[in-house]
């Protein structure tokens, strides 16, 4: 099988504290997959070590086969919506089109190209009607479009997304949900931190447990059983259906903010 | 209009106006960036910066000062950001005593300068209110010298610097080399700061950062306009500034020039279409009227 | 009586001591900039005082300064709670504006009376003994009595309210449930900090006062962990950059605070540098040690995670480590071998296996 991502033995340190200890993920070309885990579980800084955002203690990336360094231009990435100021002076348009900046060159402006690219993208997202507003007037559901249009206006292989649904409306979770379908039928790979685990069987073809270290990963009705969410969150699962079987669990206590 | 036929009013006038402009424009990113009292630090910490390069050459000539203050509010920056990033010290509080203590340094040196018998040490005090009745020609020339290469910077990598003060993760993620454009970002503040110091002082000059970025942006939802705004405000306020100080005597021009640009940012905060305070809440009245009326 | 030189040096030691105590709380709560903001703004409430009264000794001066303090955080808060504006932003709003004013009135209204500009940045330490009161019969300097007045008081209201303060600081939201205001809490420190830095202005200038305010408590707060520690290190961190600014003053014939600030900034860098935990040669030498701390831990783990799979012939043997880890030969085999000594791994053939021991330390990691 051919991997979008490899992950090997990646150890991530703030300072003393270790976040992640030595995690080994490989994700197939090609699939959704879920990450999840508790608050504070390291996935956020799973993915910011794995795009380079974040130097790791140890550890090495592969993008198809090849170094991340050399194959940045095949991976987008959705920050976490809080992650930036959206009193920003900018427009929709504006800041999906900053997806294609990589591919600008250094003294080129964004110009007809890019601008077409972009508004396909928000397209894409329903949010074309919006690509004159100031982004500070979106709502959050929306906002979590915007960042999903940029991504999608990279034109990348591999996708990481960090809590796409945090917070969001009804309408934006399944827009989103219909673009990560769309994508992955066209041989796109999409890594999605994830925080709803009732949704993870019905979204996502792999997910992958997270507490500092690796629990378990692999396609969701192999690996997401009670005995592995257990692992990972403790004695925090609650479960819903008797005879655990996969997606009949949930957490008791929701993280603020949904 | 002898404010520009004057010499004296004319080199005072032009160069507050240039001050404002480029300063204005500079500050967005201070602003935007969250480092708008990065400013403040940075011009206080460059006092030692002109006393000592006065000290080690003896000459009192602005391009000479103002590197050493240059080179001052960089030492102070790199300081402060190792701090914070090294230590359990928060910004608030590296800022504070990063500015504390080179302000303090800085009148350490000014008071031994002011002991030594030469004459051209007179004037280096002016730069703790500035002095802008003193700008002369050549003075300009400085500050255009200094401040047109840190726009065409901006103006080169326009899109690489709207991205990165946006969105500094993702510009990382897509290769840019953000710690680099973050350094010229710094650089491009010290320029702005470097300029003013001679017309506002090292003690004002955070206000010609903040003001004209703040109120520029409660007008316009668009970097681009809001940059030039900024750079639009900054002039008029020192244009105002000057002319004001012109009329009477003990008029101070950075403190006048100041107090204009705060005007014009309480303005703009009150009445600025959509944002404005005073906006926002006759909408809510007309709409109250309306709803009433049916 | 004291010579004109020690009741310099007693002044400045009452005041580095009345401006470490609030100081503490400002770095604390990542307040400090509003000290800068409200040591400029001080200079207008004077001002407005003096030309009301046309005293620079009457009892108005404090209330007006104390006043204008709490105005200055209060527009400050105004201006930010708009939410056009970010805190930050916002400070660097008011006080030049304020101070602005200042400047000009001063210029324009008062003439040349003792209050020009530049002794409001520098203070006027060195004449400090010459401007005398009589208290209780007492001939003494305004600036020993005005600071002693600032440092009782503000050991007061320490004292009364230690508790609410510390509560409200590390804790904001229980403060609030438990009925302390933290509004309240957080006015009367502005307050606080308005008189003391009201009194201190006079003497040793403004940018002294966020000085002798921020310097100590960043100074303590990198020596030690715990707040009455905190508390009692910055006084005596604030008195002893006072002591040393005045002799380096006296030395080079130079500006005291100027000297003053220099020294407190002095302490700041060698702690920075040389604290014995937290200073950058204590951390730079435990990132060594810790370094090879973590690299075994890390060793064991990958061994754990590898054990029960079937690639544990190509993941568990040393070279592995060298690519995979991206560790360097030399490092590699030092870890490999201090693992070993401590008895967490152990070799079987070419393969490294885990004992029973390094399997319960990566199974607690
Ligand atoms: N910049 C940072 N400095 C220090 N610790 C951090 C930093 N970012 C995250 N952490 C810590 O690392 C751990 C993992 O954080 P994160 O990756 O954000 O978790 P998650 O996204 O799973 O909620 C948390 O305990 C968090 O407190
Ligand atoms: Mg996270």
């Amino acid at each position: 099988m051919a991997f979008a991502v490899e992950i090997e033995d990646l150890t991530v340190a703030y300072g003393d504290k270790p976040a992640l200890w030595d995690v080994d993920l490989r994700v197939p070309q090609g699939v959704l997959m879920a990450i999840v885990g508790p608050n504070g579980a390291g996935k956020t800084t799973l993915l910011k070590a794995t795009l380079g955002l974040i130097k790791p203690a140890a550890g090495s990336v592969r993008i198809h086969g090849q170094p991340y360094e050399q194959q940045r231009r095949l991976v987008a990435y959705v920050p976490q919506r809080s992650s930036v100021d959206w009193d920003f002076p900018t427009t929709v348009l504006d800041v999906v089109m900053m997806g294609r900046y990589g591919q600008l060159g250094w003294l080129r402006r964004p110009g007809r190209a890019e601008r077409e690219a972009a508004l396909a993208a928000l397209e894409q997202v329903q949010m074309a009607d919006f690509a004159h507003r100031q982004i500070g007037q979106l709502s959050g559901g929306q906002q979590q479009r915007v960042f999903l249009a940029r991504a999608l206006a990279q034109n990348a292989e591999v996708y990481f997304m960090d809590e796409p649904f945090q917070g969001v409306d009804a309408v934006t979770e399944r827009a989103i949900i219909h673009v990560l379908r769309k994508l992955r039928a066209a041989g796109k790979t999409v890594v999605v931190v994830h925080h709803d685990l009732q949704t993870v069987p019905e979204y996502f073809d792999q997910v992958a447990l997270i507490n500092v270290r690796r629990i378990a990963a692999g396609p969701v009705r192999e690996v997401f059983t009670e005995a592995n969410l257990r692992a990972t969150y403790g004695g925090r699962v609650a479960l819903l259906g008797a005879n655990g079987s996969a997606g009949a669990v949930t957490t008791p206590t929701p993280a603020p903010g949904d | 209009m002898e404010l520009f036929t004057d010499y004296t009013l004319r080199n005072v006038t032009l160069g507050s106006m240039l001050l404002g402009a480029i300063s204005g424009l500079l500050g967005c990113f201070a602003v935007l960036r969250r480092q708008a009292l990065l400013g403040d630090a940075m011009s206080h910490a460059a006092l030692p910066g002109i006393a000592l390069a006065f000290l080690l050459t003896g000459q009192r000539d602005p391009f000479t000062l103002l590197l050493g203050a240059a080179i001052a509010a960089l030492v102070a920056a790199l300081w402060l950001l190792a701090i914070v990033r090294t230590s359990r010290i928060k910004d608030d509080a590296a800022l504070a005593l990063i500015l504390a203590v080179f302000f303090g340094f800085g009148l350490v040196l000014l008071s031994y300068v002011q002991r030594q018998p030469t004459a051209a040490q007179a004037g280096l005090k002016s730069f703790l209110f500035g002095q802008a009745a003193a700008l002369v020609e050549r003075d300009l020339w400085a500050m255009l010298a200094i401040g047109g290469p840190a726009l065409a910077l901006i103006a080169i990598f326009w899109p690489q610097v709207k991205l990165i003060s946006f969105d500094p993760d993702v510009a990382r993620s897509l290769g840019l080399p953000v710690r680099r454009f973050e350094v010229l970002l710094t650089g491009v503040l010290v320029a702005a700061i470097v300029i003013g110091l001679q017309t506002v002082g090292v003690v004002l000059m955070s206000a010609m950062l903040i003001a004209p970025a703040v109120a520029a942006r409660q007008w316009t939802n668009r970097l681009e306009t809001m940059v030039l705004l900024a750079a639009g405000f900054g002039a008029l306020a020192a244009f105002i500034g000057a002319w004001i100080s012109a009329q009477g005597e003990r008029l101070a021009t950075g403190p006048v020039i100041v107090l204009a640009m705060s005007a014009l940012t309480a303005i703009s905060l009150l009445i600025a279409p959509e944002r404005g305070l005073l906006w926002r809440r006759w909408r809510l009245m007309r709409q109250w009227q309306i709803g009433n009326g049916e | 009586m004291l010579t004109p030189q020690l009741e310099v040096q007693l002044i400045a030691v009452i005041i580095a001591a009345a401006c470490a105590l609030p100081g503490v709380f400002l770095v604390l709560r990542r307040m400090a900039m509003l000290s800068d903001a409200i040591s400029h703004t001080v200079l207008l409430g004077i001002v407005l005082a003096y030309l009301i009264s046309n005293s620079l000794a009457s009892p108005l001066l404090f209330v007006g300064t104390a006043a204008m303090g709490v105005i200055t955080v209060w527009l400050v808060e105004m201006v930010s709670g708009s939410r056009l504006v970010r805190e930050d932003a916002a400070i660097g709003l008011v006080f030049p504006a304020l101070f602005s004013i200042a400047v000009l009135l001063i210029s324009r209204y008062t003439g040349n009376i003792h209050l020009d500009t530049d002794s409001v940045l520098l203070g006027e330490l060195a004449f400090a003994p010459f401007d005398r009161i009589e208290l209780l019969g007492i001939d003494l300097p305004r600036a020993l009595i005005f600071g002693g007045g600032a440092l009782i008081l503000n050991a007061i209201l320490l004292a009364l309210f230690y508790k609410e303060l510390k509560l409200a600081t590390f804790d904001p939201a229980l403060a609030a449930t438990l009925g302390f205001s933290p509004a309240i809490i957080h006015y009367g420190l502005m307050t606080s900090v308005s008189l003391t830095a009201v009194t201190a202005f006079d003497a040793v200038g403004s940018i002294l006062v966020i000085a002798l305010m921020v310097a100590p408590p960043a100074t303590a707060y990198l020596l030690t962990d715990r707040l009455p520690r905190m508390i009692g290190l910055s006084v005596a961190i604030g008195v002893a950059a006072a002591l040393s600014g005045y002799w380096v003053a006296r030395w080079f014939d130079v500006s005291i605070a100027g000297a003053m600030a220099t020294m407190a900034g002095i302490g700041f860098g060698a702690a920075w540098l040389f604290a014995p935990q937290r200073g950058i040669v204590a951390q730079a030498l435990q990132h060594r040690s810790r370094r090879e701390r973590f690299a075994v831990q890390m060793l064991t783990l990958h061994l754990l995670n590898h054990e029960s799979t079937g690639d544990a012939a190509i993941e568990c043997h040393p070279r592995h480590l060298i690519e995979e880890l991206r560790w360097p030969p030399a490092f590699a085999n030092a870890i490999v071998r201090r693992a070993e000594q401590s008895g967490l791994v152990r070799r079987q053939g070419d393969v490294l296996c885990l004992t029973e021991q390094g399997r319960a330390l990566a199974r607690d990691l």
